[in-house]
């Protein structure tokens, strides 16, 4: 548990209202509007935004924090995602609404342009919680440079579509729709700082999950019976675990290590690259063989619906993708590197 | 949560950063000076005694060890950037390396004083060198199964056993060894051996080096036979050493060194790949340096929290395990990712030598200093599944 007072609400909100047994047996969704309310009382959502726009004025590192906890629950809200487009609006002095938001682009490869006549034109993929968004905080490419514009969903064209663990992960077009408002994007909010500020927060996210893989795989091994004895006494299936261990353990050091890195520098300059792209690239790693191992630990009991495991380790696979994924990072980051080149590198890895 | 694993975000403080200046310019002005070559980290020097020496002069040994004993009363964050640092540049640190991680730190918190009075300095003054010895021939990683047997006489005690694998008995001037003083009990079997340092210039002591595959000479057999060990070499308590091994293992699973042990194959492949390598190339490097910045981090937070008076054991494992794999795999992560390089041999002999030695070094990473396997259940045992 978190010594840290806006950690330690959102950890009560979240095991009160965001229990993963309870939110897997409601087949309704009926868990969702109390949780969002909680949240929103408590001023988590707009956390990262000031106070003088109506936000909680949280530090980075207090909304980092939540975002750990957040997945170490398995949270299926926009709470990330609001997070996200209150920080971005912020950075634009643009005046958050009090309500649930998304942010775009979220693919590297996106981009929105702003027309002369002052509408949008483009499309962006896999948006997350676009669907459940009354908001969108869009970074847009003008005549004037990046720029940051707040859209009204409604106006958008939304292809519903489901990410592996069943969240929105929707195609907006925002072809011809008017932004309510535009200012221009500092440099420290531009595309690439916000795949790398929403990568750093999926790898905080991600290692919540794997957290959480590992409490309740080893609980699970300490429970069940096989030949006579807990499977937690083979030591196959403790070998197992304990890689499993290594991988949250990568995971969770990786992503303190970047939000660190954010929470306390100016700007993205080459060092902080390195921690965020790291970060992400590292904990997509280990989801994939953590959230192998989880399953064959818990054999067929955790391939069912009806089994919360599915909650951590879909949410993993998938965040995996959001932000750029790890190979697109990985081309990113080793391009740096060699342009850099060899004799830079371990005074590179040795500044952080 | 059963299993609360601990990553703080610990940074190097400034003082850490003037040292690491200090520390690159001293390797820099060795290499050009010929005492090293940091490309040829196979190559066996004969000018590691004199280079122990000056790393010593430098007050670069017992870094954290009290100033009465020689040491220099500075932080293991500060002691960790001169250990990657000597690491990354293929510095002849075998000599001394043991000395100043393990066997020193057993000396300080075992040995009678006069001893440490003795010893101590000499280590900081980098003129000695230590052997661990604790394997047999029939007990490996199963420690407890030790034989070598140390039975009482007048003043002391006599050794009649061999140890194995003993990394640089050849040149040692001490050893620190397990010895069994007394039968394990029914109730505990790792009862009965008891910690001893052994001065490895008594008679008594005859060392026969063993061939590595990679041509080297590093480890030995070591046969006791009526060697004589006086009564104030005992360090801790008889026939229970294995009360004493707990908090240490920490220190010496989680450096830096247990994962830069190939280190150079990754920057010579960033040479050979150029400045502008293919998409292939560059994702490949990309990921390596994720994964190698990430372990640098896990590995700096342990030395942090050790720094802080902590005893994070499963996570200083978990470093082990990672890293030593990790860096095991590195060679041949590297000669996939070279495959397509068109590199001309002749011109660039570099590469080519250094993954041939890293491939041959590779399969001892995981075995020396605690097998994964013996890793992987210490591990299982702190997330209290044994």
């Amino acid at each position: 548990m978190s010594e840290n007072i806006v950690v330690e609400t959102a950890e009560r909100i979240f095991a009160d209202l965001a229990d993963p047994q309870t939110v897997n047996a409601d087949a309704n969704g009926s868990w969702k509007a109390p949780l969002w309310n909680a949240l929103t009382e408590a001023g988590l959502p707009l956390a990262w935004v000031p106070e003088a726009c109506d936000g909680a004025g949280a530090s980075l590192a207090d909304g980092f924090g939540v975002l750990s906890a957040a997945g170490r629950f398995g949270i299926a809200v926009p709470l990330a995602e609001t997070l996200l487009a209150g920080w971005l609006l912020a950075k634009a002095g643009i005046a958050a609404p009090q309500e649930a938001m998304t942010v775009a682009p979220t693919h590297p490869r996106d981009r929105i342009a702003l027309q002369g006549d002052g509408t949008l034109a483009g499309r962006a993929r896999d948006v997350p919680f676009a669907q459940d968004a009354k908001s969108i905080a869009v970074l847009v490419e003008g005549d004037g440079g990046t720029q940051v514009a707040l859209v009204d969903a409604g106006q958008c064209r939304i292809v519903p579509g489901r990410n592996l663990a069943g969240d929105g992960s929707d195609s907006v077009s925002f072809d011809g729709v008017r932004p309510l408002t535009v200012r221009p994007a500092p440099a420290d909010a531009d595309g690439p700082a916000l795949l790398l500020m929403g990568g750093v927060v999926r790898s905080l996210q991600i290692a919540g999950t794997l957290e959480a893989m590992l409490e309740i795989s080893v609980r699970y091994a300490n429970e069940r019976v096989a030949f006579e004895k807990k499977i937690a006494k083979f030591q196959a299936v403790q070998h197992n675990l304990a890689r499993l261990a290594g991988e949250a353990a990568a995971a969770l050091a990786a992503a303190s290590s970047a939000a660190d890195a954010i929470a306390n520098g100016a700007g993205f300059d080459d060092a902080v690259f390195l921690e965020a792209v790291s970060a992400k690239i590292r904990c997509a790693e280990a989801a994939g063989t953590g959230a192998a191992i989880a399953h064959q630990v818990h054999g067929a009991i955790g391939f069912t619906r009806e089994h919360i495991l599915h909650r951590f380790t879909m949410r993993a696979l998938a965040w995996r993708d959001d932000f750029g994924n790890e190979s697109y990072w990985a081309v990113e980051l080793g391009r740096r590197i060699a342009a850099r080149g060899a004799d830079e590198l371990w005074p590179l890895v040795a500044s952080r | 949560m059963t299993a609360a694993l601990r990553f703080d975000p610990i940074r190097l403080p400034p003082e850490c950063e003037r040292l690491r200046k200090e520390v690159r310019a001293f390797l820099a002005d060795e290499i050009a000076a010929g005492t090293f070559d940091p490309h040829k980290p196979y190559r066996e020097n004969n000018s590691a005694r004199d280079f122990s020496r000056k790393v010593g002069e430098r007050g670069w040994l017992g870094m954290t060890w009290p100033k009465k004993y020689g040491g220099h009363e500075r932080t293991f964050l500060e002691r960790y950037v001169v250990t990657e640092e000597m690491r990354v540049a293929n510095a002849p640190s075998r000599r001394f390396f043991v000395a100043d991680r393990q066997s020193g730190p057993v000396l300080l918190k075992y040995a009678p004083e006069h001893i440490k009075a003795d010893i101590l300095p000499r280590i900081c003054r980098g003129e000695l060198c230590f052997a661990i010895g604790m394997s047999e021939p029939n007990s490996g990683s199963d420690l407890f199964a030790a034989k070598t047997k140390a039975t009482r006489t007048d003043g002391g005690w006599l050794i009649n056993g061999t140890k194995i694998w003993t990394s640089a008995a050849q040149v040692a001037d001490y050893m620190i060894a397990l010895f069994r003083t007394s039968p394990p009990t029914k109730e505990n079997r790792r009862h009965g051996l008891t910690q001893f340092l052994v001065d490895m210039k008594k008679p008594g002591i005859q060392v026969n080096p063993i061939q590595q595959i990679t041509g080297q000479y590093d480890f030995n057999e070591v046969v006791f036979t009526d060697h004589f060990i006086p009564d104030d070499h005992v360090l801790g308590e008889i026939d229970g050493a294995w009360k004493q091994a707990t908090s240490e293992l920490a220190y010496e699973r989680s450096g830096p060194e247990r994962f830069l042990e190939t280190f150079y194959v990754l920057t010579e492949l960033v040479r050979a790949l150029g400045p502008d390598p293919d998409i292939r190339g560059a994702e490949g490097i990309g990921r390596l340096v994720a994964q190698l910045h990430t372990m640098r981090r896990m590995s700096v937070s342990v030395a942090g929290m050790l720094q802080a008076g902590k005893e994070p054991v499963v996570e200083a494992s978990i470093v082990k395990d990672i890293g030593t794999v990790w860096e095991q795999q590195l060679p041949h992560r590297v000669r996939e990712l070279a495959a397509f390089v068109d590199v001309d041999p002749l011109n660039h002999p570099t590469l080519d030598e250094q993954l041939a030695f890293a491939t041959k070094l590779a399969p001892k990473l995981t075995i020396q200093g605690g097998t994964t396997e013996v890793l992987r259940g210490i591990i299982a045992r702190g997330l209290g599944l044994r």
